[in-house]
C-alpha cells in the first residue's frame, strides 16, 4: 500500500504501479524458483558448481526420495489435519466474536480488544513446560487435536481482530434490510453480512493456515511420534544431505501456495471491491 | 386495513439522557402519505425505526390496521422500508436484489419474476437488471431500493430521507417520480425528512417533530400558512416566517398590537396575551414605497436581493429584521423607507411566552 501511495504523490502512473509490483514479486519468488529448481534437479548436478539457474536437467529422484523417506507421507497428511483442524476451530471461535465486537457495544468491549493480544504477549516458549504437562494430563500429548488446539491459540487474536474489520465494514443497514424483508437475525448474517465478509474471511483462512503449516516450535515440543511436517523436516535436517533439505523446503512451500491458489478468487470478489 | 395508530410511544437509547422519542401519538390513515419533518435529532427517525421493528418501544403501542405490532420482530409486520444509504446488497443482481423478500417468502419462480419484472419496470430498471450495484449510480441504486420494497406490496412502506444522498437535480426528479409511484400503489407510507421542501411536495400530511415530540399534524398547506408554534414557522418556509415581537392594547372592544411607535388591529382572542409575535409570511407581505392608507408598517430598506423571479427585500421594522418578497419591478433601495401591509387573514399571532399560537 505505501508504495502504492508514494506512485500516487509523484503522480499516478501505471509505470510506477507495476515497476514495484514486479519488484515485490521477484522479491518473492525467486527464492521460491530456486529451491524448486534445486528440489527437481538430479543429485549429481547439484552437487557441482556453479549450481544451475535454470532447470538443465529435471528428475523427480530427489522429490521421491524426499517423500518415500520414513515418517514425511504421514507428516504431510498430519500437517494438512492440523491446519484444517485450527482453521476451523479458530474461525468458529473468532467469527462469532469479531462479529459481536463489530455490532455490539458492551461494557468492556476496549478492554476485550486489548486483552485479547495479550495472549500474544506469552512467548510459546515460556508456556511449553506447563502445556505439555496440561496435554499430559489430559491424555492430548501427541495428538494431532493438541497441536491444532495451541495453533489456534496462536492464530485466535489475529482471527478475532481481522474478522471484527471485516463485518465493521459491512454496514448495518444491509443486515436491517434484510430484517424488514422477511429475514431472521440468523438468515440476515447467513444471507447478506456472510456473502459480504467471504473475501475477508478468506484472507483470515489463508493466515490461519499458514501460520499453522509453519510453525515448528509447538508442533515439536507436542509430539512424538505424530509429527507435523515442519517438525518432521526440522529434525531431520542437521543429518541430511543438501538435495533432502531443498526437497523438504519445497514441500513445505507446495501446499500453502496450492491452498492461496484456491482461496486467492474470494480475496478479489465479483463485486470489484478489493479487500486490505 | 392498514391504518397506522402510534399510541403514546416513548424510547430513551440507552445512555442517552432525554428521550428521543417523548409521549408520541400519530394516527396514519389508510394509504395516506404521512411526512415526519423536523431537524436532525428530533426523533423522526428513531419513530420509523420502531415502526419497521428496528427499535423497540418503552412504552406505548402500535398498531397496524386493528393488529398490535409493537413487539413483533420486523418480519412479521408486512411493513417495508427504504433506508437513507440505500442498503441495497451488493453481492446481488439488480434482479435478486428486488426479488429478496419474495425469495424469502419462497413465491414461486414465475411469482417472482412476474413481480420483479413488473417493479422493475415501474422504476425504469428493465434495462439494468442483470447489474450490480457497483455498477449503477446513486439514483438507480435508489430506485432498486424503492422497487425492492415496493414489490412486496407491503401493507406499509417506510422511507427514511431517501433523496438525502442523491444530487439537487435527480432529488428533484425523483421526488415527483415518487410522489407518482406512491399514489399509484396507493400504500400507506410514512416518509422521514428534514427537507421542508420535500415534506410540502410529497405529504398529505406532514408531522412536524422537535425534541421527541410532534409539534403539528395537518395538510402541508395548513402547516405552511397556520403554524402551531414559532418553531413550526421558522422551520418551514424558505424564508422563514417572519415574526416580530409587539405588546397587546385592548380598548374600546378594539384589539390592537403595537410595535415599538407602531400598531396594527388584531382580533379580539388576541387580548388573552399581554406580549405576542405577529407571524406573517414574506410573500404576504404587500410592499409599497409611499405609505398607503392604513395597516402599513413603516420600515427601512437594508437589502434588496434580486432572486430571479422575484426581489428579497430585506428591511427592519423598529429595529426588527422582516423579508418580504416584492416583484423584480419594485423600486427599492438600500437605506430608503418602505411601507409593508401583512395580509390580514394571513397573519398568525402567537404568545411570545411559548410561542403558541393564539387562534387556531
Amino acid at each position: 500500500m505505501a508504495t502504492v501511495a508514494l506512485a500516487q504523490r509523484r503522480g499516478p502512473t501505471r509505470w510506477h504501479l507495476y515497476a514495484s509490483a514486479i519488484l515485490i514479486s521477484l522479491f518473492i519468488l525467486i527464492p521460491i524458483y530456486l529451491i524448486a529448481v534445486a528440489a527437481f534437479t538430479p543429485r549429481s548436478v547439484l552437487n557441482g558448481f556453479p549450481k544451475p539457474i535454470a532447470p538443465v536437467a529435471i528428475s523427480t529422484d530427489t522429490m521421491q526420495a524426499f517423500l518415500a523417506t520414513r515418517g514425511v507421507g504421514q507428516s504431510v497428511i498430519n500437517s494438512l489435519i492440523v491446519g484444517a483442524l485450527t482453521l476451523v476451530l479458530s474461525l468458529l471461535l473468532g467469527a462469532p466474536a469479531g462479529y459481536a465486537l463489530a455490532r455490539f457495544s458492551f461494557r468492556g468491549r476496549d478492554s476485550f480488544q486489548l486483552l485479547i493480544l495479550i495472549t500474544r504477549a506469552f512467548p510459546i516458549v515460556i508456556l511449553a513446560v506447563p502445556l505439555t504437562v496440561t496435554f499430559i494430563d489430559w491424555g492430548l500429548y501427541d495428538t494431532l487435536l493438541a497441536v491444532a488446539l495451541v495453533h489456534t491459540a496462536l492464530a485466535l487474536p489475529t482471527t478475532v481482530l481481522i474478522t471484527a474489520s471485516i463485518f465493521i465494514s459491512v454496514p448495518v443497514d444491509l443486515e436491517e434490510a434484510a430484517l424488514t424483508l422477511g429475514c431472521t437475525p440468523v438468515g440476515a448474517f447467513t444471507r447478506v453480512a456472510m456473502p459480504l465478509a467471504l473475501p475477508g474471511l478468506a484472507a483470515a483462512c489463508i493466515f490461519t493456515f499458514v501460520l499453522s503449516w509453519n510453525e515448528v516450535f509447538a508442533a515439536v515440543i507436542l509430539t512424538v511420534s505424530n509429527r507435523t511436517l515442519p517438525a518432521q523436516v526440522l529434525s531431520s535436517l542437521g543429518d541430511s544431505p543438501l538435495p533432502f533439505r531443498f526437497a523438504g523446503g519445497f514441500a513445505l512451500i507446495l501446499p500453502a501456495l496450492i491452498f492461496i491458489f484456491f482461496i486467492r478468487r474470494y480475496l478479489f470478489n465479483m463485486w470489484g471491491r478489493v479487500v486490505r | 386495513m392498514s391504518e397506522i395508530g402510534i399510541e403514546r410511544i416513548t424510547k430513551t437509547y440507552p445512555g442517552g439522557k432525554a428521550p428521543a422519542v417523548r409521549d408520541v401519538s400519530l394516527s396514519v390513515r389508510e394509504s395516506e402519505f404521512m411526512v415526519l419533518l423536523g431537524p436532525s435529532g428530533c426523533g423522526k427517525t428513531t419513530l420509523l425505526r420502531m415502526l419497521a421493528g428496528l427499535e423497540y418501544p418503552d412504552a406505548g403501542r402500535i398498531l397496524i390496521g386493528d393488529r398490535d405490532v409493537t413487539d413483533l420482530p420486523p418480519r412479521k409486520r408486512g411493513m417495508a422500508m427504504v433506508f437513507q444509504s440505500y442498503a441495497v446488497f451488493p453481492h446481488l443482481n439488480v434482479f435478486e436484489n428486488v426479488a429478496f423478500g419474495l425469495r424469502m417468502q419462497k413465491r414461486p419462480n414465475e411469482e417472482v419474476k412476474r413481480r420483479v419484472t413488473n417493479a422493475a419496470g415501474l422504476l425504469q430498471l428493465d434495462p439494468y437488471v442483470e447489474r450490480y450495484p457497483a455498477q449503477l449510480s446513486g439514483g438507480q441504486r435508489q430506485r432498486v431500493a424503492v422497487a425492492r420494497a415496493i414489490v412486496m406490496e407491503p401493507a406499509v412502506l417506510l422511507m427514511d430521507e431517501p433523496l438525502s444522498n442523491l444530487d439537487a437535480l435527480l432529488r428533484l426528479q425523483f421526488r415527483a417520480e415518487l410522489k407518482k409511484l406512491v399514489s399509484e400503489v396507493k400504500t400507506t407510507t410514512v416518509y422521514v425528512t428534514h427537507d421542508q421542501v420535500e415534506a410540502l411536495s410529497l405529504g398529505d400530511r406532514i408531522a412536524v417533530m422537535r425534541e421527541g415530540q410532534i409539534v403539528q399534524v395537518a395538510e402541508p398547506m395548513v402547516v405552511y400558512d397556520r403554524p402551531a408554534t414559532e418553531f413550526v414557522g421558522s422551520f418551514i418556509g424558505s424564508p422563514p416566517m417572519n415574526f416580530l415581537r409587539g405588546i397587546t392594547h385592548a380598548e374600546n372592544g378594539h384589539t390592537s398590537v403595537s410595535i415599538g411607535g407602531q400598531s396594527l388591529l388584531a382580533p379580539a382572542a388576541v387580548a388573552s396575551a399581554d406580549n405576542v409575535l405577529v407571524g406573517i409570511r414574506a410573500e404576504n407581505i404587500l410592499a409599497s414605497p409611499t405609505a398607503p392608507a392604513t395597516g402599513a408598517l413603516q420600515a427601512e430598506t437594508v437589502v434588496v436581493e434580486p432572486l430571479g423571479s422575484h426581489l428579497l427585500v430585506t428591511a427592519t421594522v423598529e429595529g426588527q429584521v422582516v423579508k418580504v418578497v416584492t416583484r423584480t419591478d419594485f423600486p427599492a433601495r438600500a437605506g430608503e423607507p418602505i411601507w409593508l401591509q401583512p395580509e390580514s387573514d394571513k397573519v398568525r399571532w402567537l404568545r411570545a411566552s411559548d410561542g403558541l399560537a393564539i387562534v387556531g
